[in-house]
Protein backbone atom coordinates (compact mmCIF):
# COMPACT_ATOMS: atom_id res chain seq x y z
CA UNK A 1 0.00 0.00 0.00
CA UNK A 2 1.44 3.02 -0.74
CA UNK A 3 1.21 6.07 2.24
CA UNK A 4 2.52 5.75 5.99
CA UNK A 5 0.82 3.87 8.39
CA UNK A 6 0.28 5.49 12.14
CA UNK A 7 -0.43 3.87 15.75
CA UNK A 8 -2.76 5.97 17.51
CA UNK A 9 -4.62 5.20 21.22
CA UNK A 10 -7.85 4.32 20.41
CA UNK A 11 -9.66 6.63 23.19
CA UNK A 12 -8.23 9.26 21.00
CA UNK A 13 -9.58 8.34 17.51
CA UNK A 14 -11.75 10.77 16.56
CA UNK A 15 -8.86 13.88 17.70
CA UNK A 16 -6.27 12.63 15.57
CA UNK A 17 -8.22 12.24 12.95
CA UNK A 18 -9.80 15.33 12.74
CA UNK A 19 -6.45 16.46 12.60
CA UNK A 20 -5.54 14.45 9.78
CA UNK A 21 -9.05 15.98 8.01
CA UNK A 22 -7.58 19.71 8.76
CA UNK A 23 -4.46 18.18 7.06
CA UNK A 24 -6.29 17.61 3.76
CA UNK A 25 -7.57 13.95 4.06
CA UNK A 26 -11.10 14.77 2.83
CA UNK A 27 -11.72 10.60 2.14
CA UNK A 28 -12.34 8.07 4.33
CA UNK A 29 -11.36 4.96 2.01
CA UNK A 30 -12.41 2.19 4.64
CA UNK A 31 -13.03 1.17 7.89
CA UNK A 32 -12.29 -2.12 8.97
CA UNK A 33 -10.99 -4.54 11.94
CA UNK A 34 -9.06 -7.32 12.45
CA UNK A 35 -9.36 -9.91 15.62
CA UNK A 36 -5.66 -11.36 16.54
CA UNK A 37 -7.40 -13.66 18.85
CA UNK A 38 -5.62 -16.58 17.36
CA UNK A 39 -2.17 -15.29 17.04
CA UNK A 40 -2.42 -14.40 20.66
CA UNK A 41 -1.50 -10.86 20.42
CA UNK A 42 -2.36 -9.00 23.66
CA UNK A 43 -4.84 -5.88 22.24
CA UNK A 44 -7.09 -8.22 20.56
CA UNK A 45 -8.62 -6.05 18.13
CA UNK A 46 -7.19 -3.84 15.59
CA UNK A 47 -9.61 -1.28 14.39
CA UNK A 48 -8.06 0.33 10.89
CA UNK A 49 -9.22 3.66 8.94
CA UNK A 50 -7.59 4.60 5.95
CA UNK A 51 -7.23 7.47 4.47
CA UNK A 52 -7.31 9.23 1.07
CA UNK A 53 -6.38 13.18 -0.10
CA UNK A 54 -8.57 13.06 -2.89
CA UNK A 55 -7.45 16.22 -5.07
CA UNK A 56 -11.02 17.66 -5.99
CA UNK A 57 -10.07 19.89 -8.91
CA UNK A 58 -8.11 17.10 -11.02
CA UNK A 59 -8.92 13.82 -9.09
CA UNK A 60 -5.44 12.97 -8.42
CA UNK A 61 -4.49 10.69 -5.40
CA UNK A 62 -2.46 13.17 -3.48
CA UNK A 63 -1.74 10.93 -0.72
CA UNK A 64 -2.84 8.15 1.96
CA UNK A 65 -2.48 7.24 5.70
CA UNK A 66 -3.04 4.05 7.33
CA UNK A 67 -4.50 4.77 11.30
CA UNK A 68 -4.23 1.43 13.13
CA UNK A 69 -6.10 1.65 16.88
CA UNK A 70 -5.36 -1.33 18.78
CA UNK A 71 -7.61 -2.08 21.35
CA UNK A 72 -8.35 -5.14 23.98
CA UNK A 73 -11.74 -7.11 24.80
CA UNK A 74 -15.12 -5.03 24.41
CA UNK A 75 -13.60 -2.59 22.33
CA UNK A 76 -15.43 1.09 22.62
CA UNK A 77 -14.18 4.13 20.12
CA UNK A 78 -15.80 7.14 19.02
CA UNK A 79 -17.80 7.52 15.92
CA UNK A 80 -15.88 9.55 13.23
CA UNK A 81 -19.46 9.61 11.23
CA UNK A 82 -19.62 13.79 11.93
CA UNK A 83 -15.68 13.90 9.75
CA UNK A 84 -16.68 11.51 6.94
CA UNK A 85 -20.53 11.05 7.05
CA UNK A 86 -19.72 7.10 5.20
CA UNK A 87 -18.16 6.13 8.37
CA UNK A 88 -22.20 5.32 9.62
CA UNK A 89 -22.13 2.17 7.22
CA UNK A 90 -18.91 0.94 7.86
CA UNK A 91 -19.35 1.46 11.87
CA UNK A 92 -22.33 -0.49 11.57
CA UNK A 93 -20.19 -2.65 9.50
CA UNK A 94 -17.68 -3.46 11.78
CA UNK A 95 -19.90 -3.57 15.06
CA UNK A 96 -21.78 -6.55 13.16
CA UNK A 97 -19.13 -8.34 12.29
CA UNK A 98 -16.87 -7.84 15.18
CA UNK A 99 -18.33 -5.88 17.98
CA UNK A 100 -16.82 -2.74 18.38
CA UNK A 101 -19.01 -0.28 19.80
CA UNK A 102 -18.60 3.34 19.21
CA UNK A 103 -19.52 5.44 22.30
CA UNK A 104 -21.83 8.21 20.64
CA UNK A 105 -23.71 5.26 19.02
CA UNK A 106 -25.18 3.35 21.69
CA UNK A 107 -28.55 2.46 19.69
CA UNK A 108 -25.95 1.41 16.18
CA UNK A 109 -28.14 -1.58 14.02
CA UNK A 110 -26.78 -4.14 12.24
CA UNK A 111 -25.47 -3.70 8.41
CA UNK A 112 -25.32 -7.03 6.90
CA UNK A 113 -26.57 -9.69 9.56
CA UNK A 114 -30.21 -9.98 10.73
CA UNK A 115 -31.63 -8.39 13.86
CA UNK A 116 -32.04 -11.64 15.71
CA UNK A 117 -28.75 -12.21 14.99
CA UNK A 118 -26.42 -13.09 18.03
CA UNK A 119 -23.00 -12.48 18.46
CA UNK A 120 -20.30 -11.30 16.13
CA UNK A 121 -19.73 -13.50 13.00
CA UNK A 122 -16.01 -12.81 11.82
CA UNK A 123 -14.37 -12.97 15.65
CA UNK A 124 -12.28 -15.85 16.07
CA UNK A 125 -14.38 -16.96 19.06
CA UNK A 126 -17.21 -16.91 17.19
CA UNK A 127 -18.30 -21.19 16.50
CA UNK A 128 -17.18 -21.85 12.78
CA UNK A 129 -20.12 -24.27 12.83
CA UNK A 130 -22.89 -22.65 14.53
CA UNK A 131 -26.01 -21.56 12.69
CA UNK A 132 -28.43 -19.48 13.38
CA UNK A 133 -31.79 -19.37 11.16
CA UNK A 134 -34.14 -17.36 11.28
CA UNK A 135 -37.22 -20.11 9.96
CA UNK A 136 -36.75 -23.54 10.02
CA UNK A 137 -36.82 -26.79 12.09
CA UNK A 138 -34.83 -27.08 14.53
CA UNK A 139 -33.47 -30.88 13.51
CA UNK A 140 -32.54 -29.84 10.31
CA UNK A 141 -35.53 -32.00 8.88
CA UNK A 142 -37.15 -31.24 5.41
CA UNK A 143 -39.43 -28.58 5.19
CA UNK A 144 -42.36 -30.44 4.25
CA UNK A 145 -41.75 -32.70 6.95
CA UNK A 146 -44.33 -32.28 10.57
CA UNK A 147 -42.37 -30.54 12.48
CA UNK A 148 -41.66 -27.77 10.33
CA UNK A 149 -43.58 -24.88 11.49
CA UNK A 150 -43.05 -21.78 9.65
CA UNK A 151 -45.46 -19.35 12.05
CA UNK A 152 -43.82 -19.56 15.12
CA UNK A 153 -39.56 -18.73 13.52
CA UNK A 154 -37.28 -20.63 15.73
CA UNK A 155 -33.90 -19.16 16.59
CA UNK A 156 -31.31 -21.84 17.20
CA UNK A 157 -28.06 -22.13 18.04
CA UNK A 158 -25.08 -24.49 18.41
CA UNK B 1 -70.35 -49.31 -14.15
CA UNK B 2 -67.64 -48.04 -11.68
CA UNK B 3 -64.64 -49.33 -13.15
CA UNK B 4 -65.70 -46.83 -16.26
CA UNK B 5 -65.97 -43.63 -14.02
CA UNK B 6 -62.54 -44.52 -12.79
CA UNK B 7 -61.08 -45.18 -16.31
CA UNK B 8 -62.33 -41.38 -16.90
CA UNK B 9 -61.41 -40.03 -14.48
CA UNK B 10 -57.67 -41.44 -14.56
CA UNK B 11 -57.83 -40.60 -18.38
CA UNK B 12 -58.56 -37.02 -17.31
CA UNK B 13 -56.15 -36.59 -15.00
CA UNK B 14 -53.43 -37.82 -17.86
CA UNK B 15 -55.14 -35.28 -20.15
CA UNK B 16 -54.90 -33.03 -17.28
CA UNK B 17 -51.44 -33.51 -16.55
CA UNK B 18 -49.83 -33.18 -20.28
CA UNK B 19 -51.50 -29.78 -20.44
CA UNK B 20 -49.89 -28.93 -17.30
CA UNK B 21 -46.26 -29.79 -17.81
CA UNK B 22 -46.24 -28.27 -21.31
CA UNK B 23 -47.68 -24.85 -19.69
CA UNK B 24 -45.02 -24.41 -17.00
CA UNK B 25 -45.34 -20.71 -15.75
CA UNK B 26 -41.96 -19.90 -13.81
CA UNK B 27 -40.71 -17.70 -11.15
CA UNK B 28 -37.64 -16.89 -11.32
CA UNK B 29 -35.87 -16.14 -7.95
CA UNK B 30 -32.84 -15.24 -9.06
CA UNK B 31 -29.93 -14.11 -6.45
CA UNK B 32 -26.58 -15.13 -7.57
CA UNK B 33 -24.39 -16.02 -10.43
CA UNK B 34 -26.86 -18.94 -11.51
CA UNK B 35 -28.78 -16.45 -12.59
CA UNK B 36 -26.66 -16.35 -15.84
CA UNK B 37 -26.96 -19.61 -16.54
CA UNK B 38 -30.12 -19.51 -16.06
CA UNK B 39 -30.39 -16.68 -18.96
CA UNK B 40 -28.68 -18.43 -21.10
CA UNK B 41 -31.09 -21.70 -20.62
CA UNK B 42 -34.16 -19.58 -21.22
CA UNK B 43 -32.78 -17.50 -24.34
CA UNK B 44 -32.79 -18.69 -27.54
CA UNK B 45 -30.04 -20.54 -28.02
CA UNK B 46 -30.75 -23.16 -25.57
CA UNK B 47 -34.44 -22.39 -25.82
CA UNK B 48 -36.88 -23.40 -22.61
CA UNK B 49 -39.61 -22.41 -24.33
CA UNK B 50 -39.41 -25.64 -26.81
CA UNK B 51 -40.77 -27.43 -23.27
CA UNK B 52 -43.59 -24.91 -23.10
CA UNK B 53 -41.71 -23.00 -20.06
CA UNK B 54 -40.63 -20.06 -21.99
CA UNK B 55 -42.38 -17.56 -20.07
CA UNK B 56 -41.50 -16.20 -16.86
CA UNK B 57 -43.53 -14.58 -14.76
CA UNK B 58 -42.26 -11.99 -12.34
CA UNK B 59 -45.02 -12.46 -9.50
CA UNK B 60 -45.44 -15.51 -7.60
CA UNK B 61 -49.36 -15.40 -8.00
CA UNK B 62 -49.53 -15.98 -11.55
CA UNK B 63 -46.77 -18.74 -11.35
CA UNK B 64 -46.68 -22.74 -10.29
CA UNK B 65 -43.09 -23.54 -10.93
CA UNK B 66 -40.44 -21.81 -8.65
CA UNK B 67 -36.95 -21.64 -9.79
CA UNK B 68 -34.84 -20.76 -6.60
CA UNK B 69 -31.75 -19.40 -8.46
CA UNK B 70 -28.51 -18.71 -6.68
CA UNK B 71 -27.17 -18.71 -2.44
CA UNK B 72 -30.20 -17.87 0.01
CA UNK B 73 -29.09 -16.53 3.15
CA UNK B 74 -30.33 -16.96 6.03
CA UNK B 75 -31.97 -13.19 6.08
CA UNK B 76 -33.36 -13.98 2.93
CA UNK B 77 -34.86 -17.09 4.26
CA UNK B 78 -38.24 -15.63 5.39
CA UNK B 79 -39.04 -14.17 2.02
CA UNK B 80 -38.23 -17.20 -0.07
CA UNK B 81 -41.34 -18.53 2.28
CA UNK B 82 -43.58 -16.08 1.99
CA UNK B 83 -42.67 -15.87 -2.34
CA UNK B 84 -43.57 -19.90 -2.04
CA UNK B 85 -46.96 -19.44 -0.13
CA UNK B 86 -48.40 -16.55 -2.37
CA UNK B 87 -47.94 -19.25 -5.33
CA UNK B 88 -51.13 -20.95 -6.50
CA UNK B 89 -51.54 -24.31 -6.57
CA UNK B 90 -50.72 -26.92 -7.77
CA UNK B 91 -46.94 -25.56 -7.41
CA UNK B 92 -43.52 -26.73 -7.84
CA UNK B 93 -40.26 -25.58 -6.86
CA UNK B 94 -36.92 -26.64 -8.24
CA UNK B 95 -33.74 -25.88 -6.81
CA UNK B 96 -31.19 -24.56 -9.20
CA UNK B 97 -27.78 -25.07 -8.52
CA UNK B 98 -25.69 -26.51 -5.72
CA UNK B 99 -26.19 -23.78 -3.26
CA UNK B 100 -29.42 -24.06 -3.27
CA UNK B 101 -29.44 -27.93 -3.05
CA UNK B 102 -26.85 -28.15 0.08
CA UNK B 103 -25.44 -24.62 0.36
CA UNK B 104 -22.72 -25.81 -1.95
CA UNK B 105 -19.21 -24.60 -0.90
CA UNK B 106 -20.67 -22.04 1.40
CA UNK B 107 -20.27 -23.70 5.53
CA UNK B 108 -20.92 -20.60 7.12
CA UNK B 109 -23.18 -18.21 9.57
CA UNK B 110 -24.62 -16.44 6.86
CA UNK B 111 -25.99 -19.44 4.49
CA UNK B 112 -29.12 -21.43 3.90
CA UNK B 113 -28.00 -25.39 3.75
CA UNK B 114 -30.12 -26.40 0.88
CA UNK B 115 -33.30 -24.67 0.33
CA UNK B 116 -35.40 -28.12 1.47
CA UNK B 117 -35.06 -27.15 5.37
CA UNK B 118 -37.08 -23.83 4.20
CA UNK B 119 -39.63 -25.66 1.29
CA UNK B 120 -40.20 -28.40 -0.08
CA UNK B 121 -38.34 -29.17 -3.55
CA UNK B 122 -39.15 -31.43 -6.25
CA UNK B 123 -36.74 -31.37 -8.29
CA UNK B 124 -32.98 -31.14 -7.22
CA UNK B 125 -30.24 -29.59 -10.66
CA UNK B 126 -26.96 -29.37 -8.86
CA UNK B 127 -24.30 -27.59 -10.36
CA UNK B 128 -22.01 -24.74 -9.54
CA UNK B 129 -23.48 -23.03 -11.94
CA UNK B 130 -25.36 -25.97 -13.95
CA UNK B 131 -24.90 -25.88 -17.71
CA UNK B 132 -28.16 -25.65 -19.99
CA UNK B 133 -28.42 -29.14 -21.10
CA UNK B 134 -28.48 -30.15 -17.53
CA UNK B 135 -30.99 -27.49 -16.82
CA UNK B 136 -33.12 -28.80 -19.90
CA UNK B 137 -32.66 -32.45 -18.30
CA UNK B 138 -34.14 -31.20 -15.29
CA UNK B 139 -36.72 -29.61 -17.16
CA UNK B 140 -37.83 -32.84 -18.61
CA UNK B 141 -37.51 -34.17 -15.36
CA UNK B 142 -39.77 -31.79 -13.73
CA UNK B 143 -42.26 -32.17 -16.67
CA UNK B 144 -42.31 -36.04 -16.05
CA UNK B 145 -43.27 -35.35 -11.97
CA UNK B 146 -45.91 -33.17 -13.35
CA UNK B 147 -47.43 -35.52 -15.72
CA UNK B 148 -47.59 -38.49 -12.76
CA UNK B 149 -48.27 -36.08 -9.69
CA UNK B 150 -49.80 -32.76 -11.25
CA UNK B 151 -53.35 -32.83 -9.61
CA UNK B 152 -52.09 -33.66 -6.20
CA UNK B 153 -51.91 -30.71 -4.09
CA UNK B 154 -49.97 -29.75 -0.86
Amino acid sequence: MRGERRDVPAERNHEELLALKAEGYNMLVDLTCVDYLSQNKTPRFDVIYRLMKFGLSDGKDLGRVEIHCTTGEAPVLRSVKDLWPVADWLEREVWDMFGVQFSDRPDIKRLLMYEEFVGHPLRKDYPIAKRQPLIGPKDGAKADSPSFNILKPTVTGE
Amino acid sequence: MLEDASYLTSRLDEAIGWARKYSIFQYPFVTACCGMEYMSAAASHYDMDRFGAGFPRFSPRQADCLLVVGTISHKLAPVLRRIYEQMPQPKWVVAFGVCTCTGGFYNDYATVMGIDTIVPVDLYIPGCPPRPETVLQGLMLLQEKIQKTGGSFR
